[in-house]
């Protein structure tokens, strides 16, 4: 079985802060990390070459420093990593992305697609579902659990907002995993030793074939009009009262919220 | 010349701290509490090779070097020292002299096993009246045919009882001083070995430290470590090593407590303003900063002394005596700096502070630095 | 591609076990409010199977017109169905906008549809407006909701986004308002449908997420202890909120990590975010300070904490916590 696990290097939002003065946003020294859906998937993936013994392709598209991620799906045991970089892949929406993606994934053999739901810098969910749409595969999106028949057949546990549903989908497919479904294992620290004496393949335009006018940034169909900070906040107000008092005060606060 | 890490040792440190982070913190304070060895941290330690770092891969190891193996004690040591010393012990004080002096068979007979952490390590040199003086040594070992038979204990043993495996040191011709002494591979299930009292310790409380009895102890003449009468020269080696894994673990519990206090420093408002904006304050913490990352240095250039084969004896003891001095330092005022919080199990820096205390007295007291650097220094 | 030849905004008017959400009554308010703008007309896609009165209840809720697709199979949702039914729908029908509950479904369908289309989708909303070129403004949030950022489809036709639910407001009722019911057949190609449901759970997850709940109360080192924590629960169980911490409780094992709050918990943003004996450090700020309303309790006046509180009260948790809830419990 091949399976293919498309990943992303994203900005830890966790560690981004606000400049209080300019109200922009302070990106020096914030961490790059494997997007954590795409990692959750990625241990999808290993648990079924644990099982399976299936090869692992990881990809993803991104700078030349993405190659980070891919030392380290290295460490955490896949077969193989490829790096899609290029300037013309630049600027691309979630539409032009996918298609950049998916042309790359044409040249790869798959029973099994996996991405993550969604990354933490765009919250979009969207390129998963673009991917299965151009290689014309169905799609199950929110995994929390993957098994395998072991001949042509996933289940997948698919979350929702009431809970969750049991679907089947025959293979080939492409799943997108919730993070929260699984934990990814830790890099072992002989993966560690040897991920950097493996290779890791570097795929450019022409190393696909895509149509140039439907990737990269005149390729995409949105744009980005314009972005700004919220809104700073006004200080509340501050009471220093006893106790009883305290608590009629919080009680008016959330009768005008309509809390109660 | 180079001070940056490879990517490597960048990868590398990006999943201990994780794995620190997530798996061992949260437990600190438990077994610290309960005196309780934390078999399952050496599990998940050993499932990701933590336990055979340093060892060729030919031999079931990670087959990395000593640079990542002084990272993992520090990073362990930041959030819980008892898991650092049980790794320290473990690869430096057991690991490490079957590498150096095992025989082809010894080293593929114990190896895989103690590299995959299927079986832990331990290392018994010290007696009740052979301590700093380690030539004193009274328990003896009598070659009757196919095998050697021990007699004698050993105390303060780091991770007895866990361990399956001791490298065990013993005379074997007493007419010789430090050269009549042997060193053995000892199997926890071999007729006569027995793990007698466990300490009740002032730090590292999860740590397993307990008295070692052997008698009329059979050990098969093949585990012999090394020739007889190379024992003392094995264990002198082998404690040199083993500095550089307690001063990483030194390095680790004052970089934690660094980190705490920062964190308070921050937090903690006096007289309307933030403790971390007291200048005295800074001062103080900078010069401790400074100590600390003296420490890593030292603690990595003995570390790469070691993985390029060459001397590193002084350069181990200055790591070990530095930082276990600066653990010592930075805790206290750690606990000083957390004001009556820092007194209480509420902050961690309390058992920080306990578990430095060890790093200035075991695998060669500061003292005994002193004079390892010293004759280096007029020899 | 002419723009002209799109016209009207399409709401996907999706439904559970045959009711419509209410995320698709939320749309129609917005879409209302856009056609309005265009002067054009607001449309539902309704797609499922024995849709009684639903088609009316969208009509109520803004639509001028309900398309439905009445199919078995669009009973339960499946993407490929779902995505053949409205596919055709937009080629048949040429909308110039098409928005969607950014809910499990919408988030899937969507995108999904994007692709088939060629066209831009924006995910996750929060404000739509008509420029004066007459394109539609797409607001979102970006970077972990550090920025926002205002997203256009220039070329493209339809403009598609998915919005979450709650984010708009659903206009009023009107139970006399006229619309027009049209049924659609669509030719679906089973050969492509590879996916079966084959078991649907309803469960009320126990591992609940904070990000999700509307009201938190948080607790922190104030708090003090285990039984000081006991408080904060009682009180979250009287007014039906979810308890999280910050993190020094979660270091002394009080509480789970899944409920800490901050940079190395989780980022919320509740309507109403309690922050109990919190300092306010700014790692916990950072995951708590888009909460619309925050009250805050805390000992030392100089706290940070209330900095971002929009009501503070300088005072001991321990007190005013139980009074508070004695008083919320008659």
């Amino acid at each position: 079985m091949n399976i293919v696990v498309c990943i992303k290097q994203v900005p830890d939002t966790t560690e981004i802060k606000l400049d209080p003065v300019k109200g922009t946003l302070i990106r020096d020294g914030v961490p790059s990390i494997m997007n954590p859906d795409d990692k959750g998937g990625l241990e999808f993936a290993l648990r079924l070459k644990d099982k399976f013994g299936a090869n692992v392709t990881v990809i993803t598209m991104g700078p030349p420093q993405a190659e980070a991620i891919l030392r380290e799906a290295y460490a955490m045991g896949v077969d193989r990593a490829i790096l899609l970089s290029d300037r013309k892949f630049g600027g691309a929406d979630t539409l032009a992305t996918s298609r950049t993606i998916a042309a790359a994934l044409r040249k790869l053999d798959y029973d099994l697609i996996v991405t993550g739901r969604q990354a933490i810098d765009g919250d979009t969910a969207q390129v998963g579902p673009q991917i299965a749409e151009h290689l014309g595969l169905p799609q199950v999106t929110y995994a929390e659990e993957l098994e395998y028949d072991g001949k042509d057949t996933f289940t997948v546990r698919k979350a929702d907002e009431d809970g969750y549903q049991i679907v089947e989908v025959d293979a080939p497919c492409l799943v997108t995993a919730l993070a929260s479904g699984v934990k990814p294992r830790y890099m072992s620290v002989r993966g560690i030793v040897e991920a950097y004496d493996k290779p890791v393949e570097v795929w450019n335009f022409d190393s696909v074939e895509v149509d140039p006018d439907t990737i990269g940034l005149n390729g995409s169909p949105t744009r980005v009009a314009k972005s700004f900070a919220k809104g700073m906040k006004a200080p509340g107000q501050l009471y220093e009262v006893e106790p009883e008092e305290a608590v009629e005060i919080i009680l008016a606060k959330l009768r005008e919220k309509f809390i109660i | 010349m180079n001070f940056n890490l490879t990517p490597t040792d960048e990868l590398f440190l990006q999943m201990i701290r994780e794995f620190a982070e997530k798996e061992v913190k949260p437990l600190a304070a438990e077994i610290d509490e309960t005196e309780r060895f934390p078999e399952e941290t050496v599990k998940k330690m050993a499932k990701l090779g933590l336990m055979g770092i340093p060892v060729p891969v030919e031999y079931g190891g990670a087959g990395g070097n000593n640079i990542l193996y002084t990272m993992a004690v520090e990073e362990l040591s930041r959030v819980c020292a008892t898991t650092g010393v049980i790794l320290s012990a473990h690869t430096s004080l057991c690991i490490a002299p079957i590498m150096e002096n095992g025989t082809q068979a010894q080293k593929e007979k114990y190896l895989p096993r103690l590299a995959s952490g299927e079986w832990l390590g331990a290392f018994g040199l010290t007696e009740p009246n052979a301590g700093t003086d380690a030539s004193a040594q009274q328990t003896t070992a009598v070659l009757e045919g196919d095998h050697y038979v021990l007699n004698g204990s050993k105390i303060f043993i780091t991770n007895a009882g866990h361990a399956n495996v001791y490298i065990i040191m013993a005379m074997t011709d007493k007419s010789k001083g430090t050269k009549g002494i042997s060193a053995f591979i000892v199997e926890k299930d071999f007729p006569g070995f027995s793990v007698g009292k466990k300490e009740k310790k002032m730090g590292i409380r999860g740590s397993a430290t307990c008295e070692l009895i052997m008698e009329n102890c059979i050990v098969p003449a093949e585990n012999l470590l090394g020739q007889e009468g190379k024992g003392f020269a094995i264990a002198m080696k082998t404690l040199d090593g083993g500095r550089i894994g307690i001063a990483s673990q030194a390095l680790g519990i004052a970089q934690g407590a660094m980190d705490e206090t920062v964190k308070y420093l921050k937090e903690r408002k006096q007289f309307g303003k933030a403790l971390a904006k007291f200048q005295n304050m800074q001062f103080q913490l900078a010069d401790l900063e400074t100590r600390i990352a003296a420490s890593r240095l030292l603690v990595r250039k003995a570390a790469f002394r070691k993985d390029c084969k060459v001397p590193y004896s002084a350069d181990a003891a200055m790591a070990k005596l530095f930082a276990a001095e600066t653990a010592m330092e930075m805790t206290t005022k750690a606990v000083q700096y957390h004001g009556g919080y820092g007194y209480t199990r509420e902050y961690p820096v309390e058992r920080m502070m306990r578990d430095a205390k060890i790093t200035e007295i075991y695998e060669g007291t500061s003292e005994v630095q002193r004079m390892v650097i010293a004759a280096n220094l007029f020899k | 591609m002419d723009k002209n030849e799109y016209k009207n905004v399409f709401v996907f008017a999706e439904q559970r076990d045959g009711k419509v959400q209410n995320v698709a009554f939320e749309l129609l308010g917005k879409a209302r409010e856009l056609a309005d703008a265009l002067g054009e007309k607001v449309v539902a896609i309704l797609l499922g199977h024995n849709l009684e009165g639903q088609a009316q209840e969208c009509i109520e809720y803004g639509a001028d017109k309900v398309l439905v697709v009445d199919a078995p199979e669009l009973e339960t949702y499946t993407t490929e169905p779902y995505a053949q039914a409205v596919y055709s729908i937009i080629e048949r029908y040429k909308p110039s906008i098409v928005l969607y509950g950014a809910t499990t479904i919408g988030r899937d369908l969507g995108p999904r549809l994007s692709a088939r289309v060629s066209t831009g989708l924006t995910a996750d909303c929060t404000a739509l407006e008509i420029s004066p070129e007459r394109d539609l403004l797409m607001t979102r949030p970006a970077f972990g909701g550090n920025l926002m950022a205002t997203i256009v489809c220039k070329d493209h036709r339809p403009q598609m986004s998915t919005v979450r639910p709650g984010v708009m407001r659903m206009a009023p009722k009107d139970p006399s308002r006229k619309g027009e019911v049209e049924n659609v057949e669509v030719n679906f190609d089973r050969s492509k449908f590879r996916v079966r449901v084959k078991e649907t759970v309803k469960e009320t997850k126990n591992l609940i997420d904070i990000t999700e709940a509307k009201v938190l109360i948080s607790g922190g080192r104030g708090v003090g202890s285990k039984e000081g924590f006991t408080h904060l629960r009682e009180l979250a169980d009287t007014i039906g909120a979810e308890v999280s911490a910050s993190r020094a409780m979660v270091d002394a094992g009080i509480i789970d990590h899944a409920r800490q709050v901050g940079q190395t918990g989780k980022t919320v943003r509740p309507d109403l975010y309690f922050a109990l004996g919190i300092s306010g450090a700014i790692q916990h700020l950072a995951g708590m300070e888009e909460s619309d309303f925050i009250i805050a309790i805390n000992k030392d006046k100089f706290a940070p904490i209330f900095s971002v509180a929009d009501l503070g009260i300088v005072g001991d948790v321990n007190k005013i916590v139980p009074l508070l809830t004695a008083k919320l419990s008659k």
